[in-house]
């Protein structure tokens, strides 16, 4: 599904990640993990097209998507969230999902201002499309609501709703729990299993250990900008490499 | 969008109802103003409050629509209905094809950028002689006509420049609650987030300029008409200013805000005549005041004051 290949990342003279390679399976959990500076929001930037990468290259779904930027990502069908929440803050709820349903609507500026019937028709269909994902993830009753005066767990979860209205194959989340308090990380795993239950690849960067191997298939370990392990949740734990980095000295 | 629509319906009697209650004298022409502002004023408010990209050029773009419709009607001896649409669409193509490479600027840069294109814009219709006339202007183009209607007195050119404002408000209402319109807001509170949404801001961005370009242009050559004369003066840097003033003043991201910046600013010159050379300062502390109070525009601050007075009066009958 997703292949990263040989990816390196320097920035001035500090190498931020040094050949990186893993490969996500269709329809899994991925975590990224790793201590502070580990290279691992760099890493995402780079394969969703926010950062340029020094050398390597990313594949989805066998095609080379290398250095393509996001809003071509958005129509191969890669989606991601942010670890400080991207909101359109000064838009209602209903119009952030609203917009995360752009490439599945086409009337142009044009058709929009003439208010052709099939604008007005498409209109309709992405107000529909879009509730149902406010009620995906549970946020119904907040439509009316402006982006910018939700807390940080409902903003989380309207970032989701806005990602899955873009019908993404595979959907990156930037530390999704950060923020959220015990009982809203708890909903963000079950979350997540009803996202993978549509088949959807997950990808997250998250220091939640609990939540990285509650929800998890595999795992992939950074360290200083290099990969350290990549296993089962199990084997990570295990791992004697890993634990050393973690505790600060090998 | 029922509510849109009947927002403007409300806001169409009321323009064509004003002259009525105005019919006659200077009033009338002032109120024509107020139309050609309002339509730049609304052009310039979907760059700026929608897509939250500034341009201090605008005047240059209005400019080039007059001058346009001028020089081909009056020296070329063109139809003027002819001239309208091709000097929007020349407009519309310099403006892609500037906005492109200068919209990849941000904030204070895209400011110089703008206010750049506006300079040159302006040194050209001084320079160029021959065909604008140079800082004394262009005279002799003709009124817009239909027939044997002739556009010829501020109550008809009331109707006639009315008629294209509300056709621009409309569109811009339109546009603004659609698909492309939450583009666009989206692009201007997370440009980021936007484009992994799939929105391709870059190209959206010039679109929007371009737009925002033919619009100017069409209250250009509308201002050529009506006026019968063209000089560079009315499209300086001053005008680009005065524009965004109304913009900011209306209420950012609001259509009907850029009638009210419109309307205020075009009348309190007017309304300050008596004040003789006072008027400038009296002017200025208006306009400092009322960013100051009513930093969400006249369309957002006048609801609020209302209801401030009328909570005051509740109180007041109570006590």
């Amino acid at each position: 599904m997703l292949e990263v290949s040989g990816i390196t990342r320097i920035f001035g003279g500090v190498t931020a990640l040094d050949d990186v390679s893993f490969t996500i399976g269709q329809g899994s959990v991925t975590g990224v993990i790793g201590p502070n500076g580990a290279g691992k929001t760099t890493l995402f930037n780079i394969i969703t097209g926010i950062y340029n990468r020094t050398s390597g290259s990313v594949k989805l779904g066998g095609k080379d998507i290398t250095g393509l930027p996001p809003e071509r990502l958005a129509r191969l069908g890669m989606v991601r969230t942010f670890q400080n929440i991207e909101l359109f803050g000064a838009m209602t709820v209903l119009e952030n999902v609203m917009v995360g349903l752009h490439t599945k609507s086409s009337s142009g500026l044009l058709a929009c201002s003439l208010m052709m019937p099939w604008s007005i028709a498409e209109e309709r269909r992405i107000r529909e499309a879009a509730m149902h994902w406010l009620e995906f993830t549970g946020i119904t009753g907040l439509a009316d609501d402006t982006a910018g005066n939700l807390s940080f767990g409902k903003g989380r979860l309207l970032e989701i709703a806005r990602a899955l209205a873009v019908e993404p194959r595979i959907i990156l989340m930037d530390e999704p729990a950060a923020g959220l308090n015990s009982q809203e990380t708890l909903g963000l795993a079950q979350l997540i299993g009803k996202i993978r239950g549509m088949g959807i690849t997950v990808v997250l960067v998250e220091h939640d250990m609990e939540l990285v191997m509650d929800v998890c298939d595999r795992i992939v370990v950074l360290n200083l900008g290099k990969k350290l392990a990549e296993g089962t949740p199990r084997e990570i734990q295990e791992n004697a490499e890993v634990i050393a980095a973690y505790l600060g000295d090998g | 969008m029922r509510r849109e629509l009947l927002k403007f319906l409300f806001f169409a009697v009321l323009i064509l109802a004003a002259p009525l209650v105005f019919s006659g004298g200077y009033l009338m022409n002032v109120l024509v103003f107020v139309g050609i502002n309002t339509m730049l004023a609304v052009a310039l408010n979907l760059l700026l409050g929608y897509a939250g990209q500034i341009s201090l050029g605008h005047a240059g773009f209005f400019g080039i629509g007059a001058y346009l419709s001028g020089i081909l009607t009056a020296t070329y001896g063109w139809n003027a209905w002819l001239a309208m649409p091709l000097a929007a669409l020349v407009v519309g193509t310099l403006a892609g094809l500037i906005g492109f490479p200068i919209l990849k600027l941000k904030g204070h840069y895209l400011a110089m950028a703008t206010l750049g294109l506006g300079i040159i814009i302006y040194i050209v219709f001084n320079e160029t002689v021959d065909l604008t006339g140079g800082p004394s202007g262009l005279s002799g183009i003709p009124n817009l006509s239909i027939g044997s209607l002739v556009f010829d007195n501020d109550f008809k050119n009331y109707y006639l420049i009315w008629t294209f404002g509300l056709a621009v408000v409309l569109f811009c209402v339109n546009l603004a609650g659609s698909r492309v319109g939450r583009a666009l807001r989206a692009v201007n509170d997370s440009e980021v987030a936007a484009r992994v949404m799939g929105v391709n801001a870059r190209i959206l961005k010039v679109q929007v300029f371009a737009l925002s370009a033919v619009i100017s242009s069409l209250a250009g050559s509308l201002y050529a008409h009506t006026m019968t004369f063209v000089s560079p003066a009315s499209f300086g840097f001053n005008f680009s200013v005065e524009l965004l003033t109304m913009v900011v003043i209306g209420g950012l991201g609001s259509v009907y805000g850029s009638f009210l910046g419109a309307a205020l600013l075009t009348l309190l010159p007017e309304l300050l005549r008596g004040a003789q050379d006072y008027d400038i300062i009296i002017y200025g502390g208006l306009l400092m005041s009322m960013v100051m109070f009513m930093p969400g525009g006249l369309v957002r601050g006048l609801p609020e004051l209302f209801r401030r007075v009328a909570r005051r009066r509740e109180g007041a009958g109570n006590a």
